[in-house]
């Protein structure tokens, strides 16, 4: 096993030697962690809802008065107001408002008379998260308006009560640990796809075949060097992440003896692929060829930016199969749920068997010529 | 077998062991034969040259002998170890230096040489003997601790070559190894490789495109091309034969039709060959006499002689002999470079 290990010390050094290859790894989750932690997940603020009242009764007031409250406490939006219909459709459409609310003749006299009064709003739809917002806020307002005066003292009504597990997750910490499995990703695919491309394309591995090294020592030291060099990077953005989120996990010793099983059983999972992937493979440019395919088609199947049960069956399957999947599950299941080895054992089971099942296959197409 | 053409030594006659016998070797690639039928053998402490031009076969040759790839046909023997059967026992007794520069450039030159000893099995003690040895043999003591990438092109071919001996192989495989040096460094890789087969009783199997390091290093040389083993013998039994002992270059300052004619005719002439127009190569006995003979012809028809120039026969010459071709053709394919017809020119 010394010729194994005399391979590992020879990437490994050549690793701290040039450290881009960890810098690189690390930059673009971080980014993404980053900047999507900051911009998504936050509450619409400050949209502009245009007001056509054509009623002006007290029951209009109420209203108005309602959505001034709004864009003076929780700053959803502000009102502007208008006295055409038409002109506040078509500035709907033009994006000069993010909506428009009709209040229509009779509105206050059909409320006292409680004959299906109804408002209008004109909203548009193909920014669906701002028109959600809006039409969540404006949900509120009337519910708020069709309450009693005075609440019965026996409900009639079913209640939903919500009891959350754990404190609020907010986007960046969602976002962690989809960014610790890319970052293990890019390592792989550097440290591991690349590098080995580009020395075999170099003649350094014609050098290491005339020596007596066997086959398998020389595919467990390939092997061994780059699944290092992810586990570094899955530490590392682990540990800058959890800092960056406000996650204070990594304080923990249990917590941390799960993360680095969970980072070592994905360095062997993601590492055994890509050495399956590459095995035969001579051109350089195929490893940067695929490196956004593979991206694409493993990252966000995964679950990692959005719920695996909303996906339909054909990507439901590729999720199943994908190892990120369970990598995103068990950091989820531990980073923002604190699940312990109960919550991840399935994910650690299946990332290490994937793993080291792709091993096995790469191992005899693994080629001891030229 | 295909006899080369010219076979005049057998080892047999040497006297000393056999270090590598290589008997019938054929390389395929689908369709396409790579090395046709060849056989020759190199014995202990020789330095034994294969020359020829790029793409005739010499590198999946040395290949096939390394273990690095596999042999269609025949049989290849490496210090007494079948290269098929046993090609553990052949990698740990041989040493390789391929065309490419594969050290490291982010390793010192110590730990470049102290992987390929962990590499072949050389045990701690031993492996700091090792490197001190082949470090001072190259020269590079004194870099032991830089960086691989700071070394010029003759430095990293001579750590190369250091990384090549430090397990101590009987036997050396060197392709091409002085091909992108400078001239200055080349003669210091040709002194160093010299010197290391006499200071280690090394037998040194080289491959090159260079008439001149042939030449120079080589005790025998094998000339292949297009596969086959065309010639075989030592550089001087090579020279000794072609016909006509010396070459005569002569450039008139117009070319007509008659010139390669006449100079055929002329006494102990053996061959002409026509490099370029006006520009001509005759193979002679005598090159003295031939060269009077030309001056009075080329008086007597009132043309003028704008060079000429008498030189021994050289392994350019043996190489055209043996392949009806120079060597330095091969290097750059003429189609290549070839322009485009003009409009209406005919070819």
């Amino acid at each position: 096993m010394n010729r194994m290990f005399a391979i590992v010390e020879r990437e490994m050094r050549k690793f701290f030697r040039s450290p881009m290859l960890m810098i690189m790894s690390l930059m673009m989750p971080i980014l993404q962690l980053l900047i999507m932690g900051n911009a998504f997940g936050g509450k619409i603020v400050g949209a502009h809802v245009a007001v056509v009242d054509y009623d002006h009764g007290p029951e209009a007031v109420k209203l108005r008065e309602a959505f001034d409250a709004i864009a003076v406490n929780i700053k959803t939006f502000t009102t502007i107001n208008y006295t055409d219909e038409n002109k506040a459709r078509e500035d709907v459409r033009t994006g000069k408002v993010d909506g428009a609310v009709i209040i229509p003749k009779q509105y206050s006299r059909r409320v006292s008379a409680q004959d299906a009064p109804r408002i209008g709003f004109v909203t548009d739809n193909s920014d669906q998260f701002t028109s959600g917002s809006l039409e969540g806020e404006l949900g509120l307002v009337v519910s708020a308006l069709n309450a009693p005066v005075i609440q019965p003292r026996l409900a009639n009504s079913i209640a939903l009560e919500i009891v959350e597990l754990y404190p609020y997750v907010n986007y960046m910490k969602f976002l962690l640990p989809a960014c610790i499995a890319l970052a293990m990703y890019i390592s792989v695919m550097i440290g591991g796809g690349m590098l080995y491309i580009d020395d075999k394309a170099r003649g350094v591995h014609e050098g290491y075949l005339v020596t007596p090294i066997t086959r398998l020592e020389l595919v467990l030291g390939l092997n061994t060097a780059s699944a290092i060099k992810a586990t570094l990077s899955g530490i590392c953005l682990t540990v800058i992440g959890s800092l960056m989120a406000g996650l204070g996990i990594i304080f923990h010793p249990e917590a941390l003896l799960e993360l680095l099983c969970l980072i070592l059983g994905t360095a062997i999972a993601f590492n055994g692929m890509m050495f399956l992937l590459m095995v035969r493979v001579e051109d350089p440019l195929t490893p940067r060829a695929m490196f956004g395919v593979l991206n694409l088609l493993l990252f966000y199947p995964s679950g990692a930016m959005y719920p695996v049960s909303a996906f339909p069956a054909w990507l439901r399957a590729l999720a199943i199969i994908d190892p990120f999947t369970y990598c995103v599950h068990g950091f989820k299941a531990i980073i923002l749920k604190d699940g312990g080895f109960t919550a991840i054992w399935f994910d650690l089971a299946f990332l290490f068997i994937f793993g080291i099942g792709c091993l096995l296959v790469a191992t005899p197409l693994f080629k001891r010529t030229l | 077998m295909s006899e080369p053409a010219f076979y005049p030594d057998q080892n047999a006659d040497r006297g000393a062991p056999t270090a590598i016998a290589v008997e019938h070797i054929v390389k395929r690639y689908g369709d396409f034969e790579a090395v046709k039928d060849v056989s020759f053998s190199v014995v202990e402490g020789e330095i034994f040259g294969l020359l020829g031009p790029n793409g005739a076969g010499k590198s999946t040759l040395i290949r096939m002998m390394t273990t690095l790839v596999p042999i269609t046909a025949g049989k290849a023997m490496v210090a007494g170890f079948d290269v098929e059967k046993d090609p553990d026992a052949v990698r740990r007794k041989i040493g390789v230096i391929p065309q490419a520069l594969t050290s490291d450039p982010d390793l010192t030159v110590e730990e470049n040489l102290s992987i390929y000893a962990k590499l072949y099995s050389v045990p701690r003690v031993q492996r700091e003997k090792n490197i001190a040895e082949v470090l001072e043999a190259v020269d590079l003591t004194k870099w032991r601790g830089a960086q691989t990438k700071t070394l010029s092109g003759g430095m990293r071919r001579r750590l190369e070559i250091a990384r090549g001996l430090v397990h101590n192989p009987h036997i050396f495989f060197l392709d091409e190894p002085t091909t992108g040096l400078d001239p200055v460094s080349r003669i210091a890789v040709w002194e160093m490789l010299d010197n290391l087969r006499r200071t280690r009783n090394l037998t040194m199997l080289i491959t090159t495109h260079y008439m001149e390091e042939a030449d120079k290093l080589c005790d025998r040389i094998a000339i292949v091309d297009h596969g086959k083993l065309v010639a075989l013998g030592t550089p001087m039994e090579l020279k000794h034969s072609v016909p006509g002992a010396n070459v005569v270059e002569v450039h008139f300052n117009r070319e007509t039709e008659e010139w390669k004619g006449r100079l055929e005719s002329l006494e102990g002439v053996t061959s002409v060959q026509a490099e370029s127009a006006g520009f001509y190569r005759v193979l002679t006995s005598s090159g003295s006499r031939t060269t009077m003979q030309l001056v009075e012809m080329a008086t007597a028809l009132g043309e003028t002689i704008t060079s000429l120039s008498v030189q021994n026969t050289t392994l350019d010459d043996v190489f055209v002999h043996y392949t009806g071709r120079q060597l330095r053709d091969e290097q750059v394919k003429p189609a290549a470079f070839m322009l485009p017809p003009r409009p209406g020119e005919q070819r």
